[in-house]
């Protein structure tokens, strides 16, 4: 989930909203086709494949037809939700249970539950980080970061920048997609308004990540959203030991990003120094 | 000699048909031979950057046309043109990729204009390469290929800058104020690397600046824009010859009307 956030957030400097939809239709892809009995693999490649589709959607939107990328995000988002009503034959939320699920076949290795959903979630977070971290080594992939760079520089060099925000846009998303097919994997059920507040934990985790640790290779950064996001549910659980209500998540994980957000900047004096922000806020 | 660049009759005017209206360019001739190393000064507002901006096609044209070695380009964007030409911002900051590494950015511009595929970013061979592209810079920047290019100094990423636009050689190479935010001594470090990368490849090149000393200094020729059109336009000898009072007596003989104190004649 982070590291798809991370895509649009960090490598192209664009706040996707599309994420909040993207993730709820992932669950709602792979729980369907579990249920029709398709093998579990393919049935989370699928959730990944409707990202795709959620990114580009998006992408376009933001780059041909100019939409602000926030408001794009959002356009998608809303569309989003009937597309996954849809997906779930306007079920709100749908049951796997029984069916065979990654995690199942996992625990068929003779791991209990809870280290199965560990293990192969861990499998498939390195898997994903490791196909990402081969792609940004490609030329394709540096043309990519170079555009969340700095665009113009990027077509000064001849790299079409529109194509890799939508590529961006893609990648990000299918990977928001998975995150949610996992989770609803876990969960044993896929939930039409799961989506609400997905893209906050992305960001915290980002942010936590961040704040954690400085100037990392990428892969080095794309391993340390894993360790954010983490710690992220650990903040949280300390949060829900203190007796919040359910009711009151929501609220209490939006306060708990405001203060992940807000604690970096009281060193900002002594982080400035070869700090990314610094060179970021003078770029145009 | 073929002739690289020509701009016919070019006009554009921002903000048209408000009380702002501002005609920058008001038909702006210019022909550019192929190893023309053209300087062009002019006041502030004379549409230097512009003229500049529109070559490279970040400004749509408006009037006119602009012919690259015989091909039209007015309506070409920024990515199609980069094949051909290549550019030095005035920010050091403009012309780099400030996250990526020193050679993460020269591969990019090793690839300019040129289809990207899923081969490697930066590849064995090109490492060699331009660790001896680097080390003729004379900035010890050879053993600092993994550095982020954040980390550099504002000279070192405006050389870094220079190379990238010469990697892959540009039919034209378009410098625009490069060396105006950087203090006087790096300022001459990276406008004589500037001249020895374009007589080492005969470039072609536009290089805009406020430095009078410079114009005068570096180039074949020098053109002075005013009030959107070519005022004054010196080759050969007649260049060769100048000297700042010289230039600002023909300017003043051009436009008919006494310098003002203006920002371009701080030397």
């Amino acid at each position: 989930m982070a590291i798809g956030v991370y895509l649009t957030f960090r490598i192209l400097d664009l706040a996707d909203m599309t994420a909040e939809g993207s993730f709820p239709l992932g669950g709602a892809i792979a729980t369907m086709c579990l249920v029709k009995g398709v093998n579990p693999f393919i049935a989370t490649l699928a959730a990944f494949g409707g990202g795709l589709i959620a990114g580009l959607v998006t992408g376009v939107l933001n780059t041909k037809l100019r939409i602000p990328s926030l408001l794009a995000g959002i356009i998608t988002m809303t569309g989003l939700y009937s597309i996954t009503s849809r997906v779930m034959q306007n079920a709100a939320n749908v049951s796997l249970l029984g069916k065979e699920t990654i995690f199942s076949i996992a625990q068929k290795w003779g791991l209990s539950r809870n280290n199965a959903v560990i293990v192969m979630g861990l499998i498939i977070a390195l898997l994903v980080i490791a196909l990402l971290v081969i792609f940004f080594r490609t030329e394709i992939g540096l043309a990519m970061r170079a555009t969340g760079d700095n665009p113009q520089m990027s077509a000064a060099n001849g790299i079409k920048t529109e194509q890799m925000k939508i590529l961006g846009y893609m990648i990000s998303n299918g990977c928001i997609a998975l995150s949610g097919a996992l989770l609803a994997q876990n969960n044993g059920f896929a939930d039409l308004n799961s989506g609400v507040g997905t893209l906050v934990i992305g960001l915290a985790s980002i942010i936590i990540a961040e704040v954690l640790v400085r100037n990392l290779p990428i892969w080095g950064r794309l391993l340390t959203l894993v360790l954010g996001a983490i710690i992220y549910r650990l903040i949280l659980a300390l949060v829900f030991q203190m007796n919040v209500e359910p009711a009151d998540a929501k609220l209490a994980s939006a306060l708990v990003l405001v203060v992940c957000l807000v604690l970096p900047n009281f060193h900002l004096p002594r982080n400035l120094k070869g700090g990314k922000n610094h060179a970021r806020s003078t770029k145009d | 000699m073929p002739e690289v660049l020509k701009i016919k009759n070019l006009h554009q005017t921002f903000e048209s048909g408000t009380v702002n209206e501002n005609r920058v360019l008001r038909g702006a001739n210019l022909d550019l031979e192929a190893g023309d190393f053209v300087t062009i000064i002019g006041s502030n507002g004379a549409g230097k950057s512009t003229l500049l901006n529109s070559i490279a096609g970040t400004i749509p044209v408006q009037e006119g046309q602009i012919i690259l070695n015989g091909t039209d380009i007015t309506k070409l964007p920024v990515t199609k043109r980069a094949k051909n030409i290549s550019r030095v911002f005035q920010d050091p900051k403009m012309g780099t990729a400030v996250r990526l590494t020193v050679e993460e950015n020269l591969a990019l511009a090793m690839k300019r204009g040129q289809r990207r595929g899923f081969r490697p970013g930066v590849k064995k061979q090109d490492r060699k390469f331009f660790k001896k592209q680097l080390a003729q810079l004379g900035l010890n920047l050879e053993n600092r290929l993994d550095t982020e290019i954040g980390l550099l100094s504002g000279g070192q990423r405006q050389a870094i800058t220079l190379l990238m636009a010469t990697l892959q050689r540009p039919d034209l190479i378009l410098l625009d104020e490069h060396t105006a935010a950087l203090d006087p001594k790096t300022s001459i470090t990276v406008m004589e690397l500037t001249e020895k990368l374009i007589n080492d490849q005969k470039l072609t090149a536009f290089m805009v600046t406020h430095n009078m000393e410079d114009a005068i200094r570096y180039g074949n020729r020098l053109i002075m824009l005013h009030q959107g059109k070519v005022a004054v336009n010196l080759a050969g000898e007649e260049k060769q010859s100048l000297t700042v009072p010289k230039l600002m007596e023909l300017f003043q003989k051009q436009v008919g009307a006494e310098v003002e104190d203006d920002a371009m004649l701080l030397v």
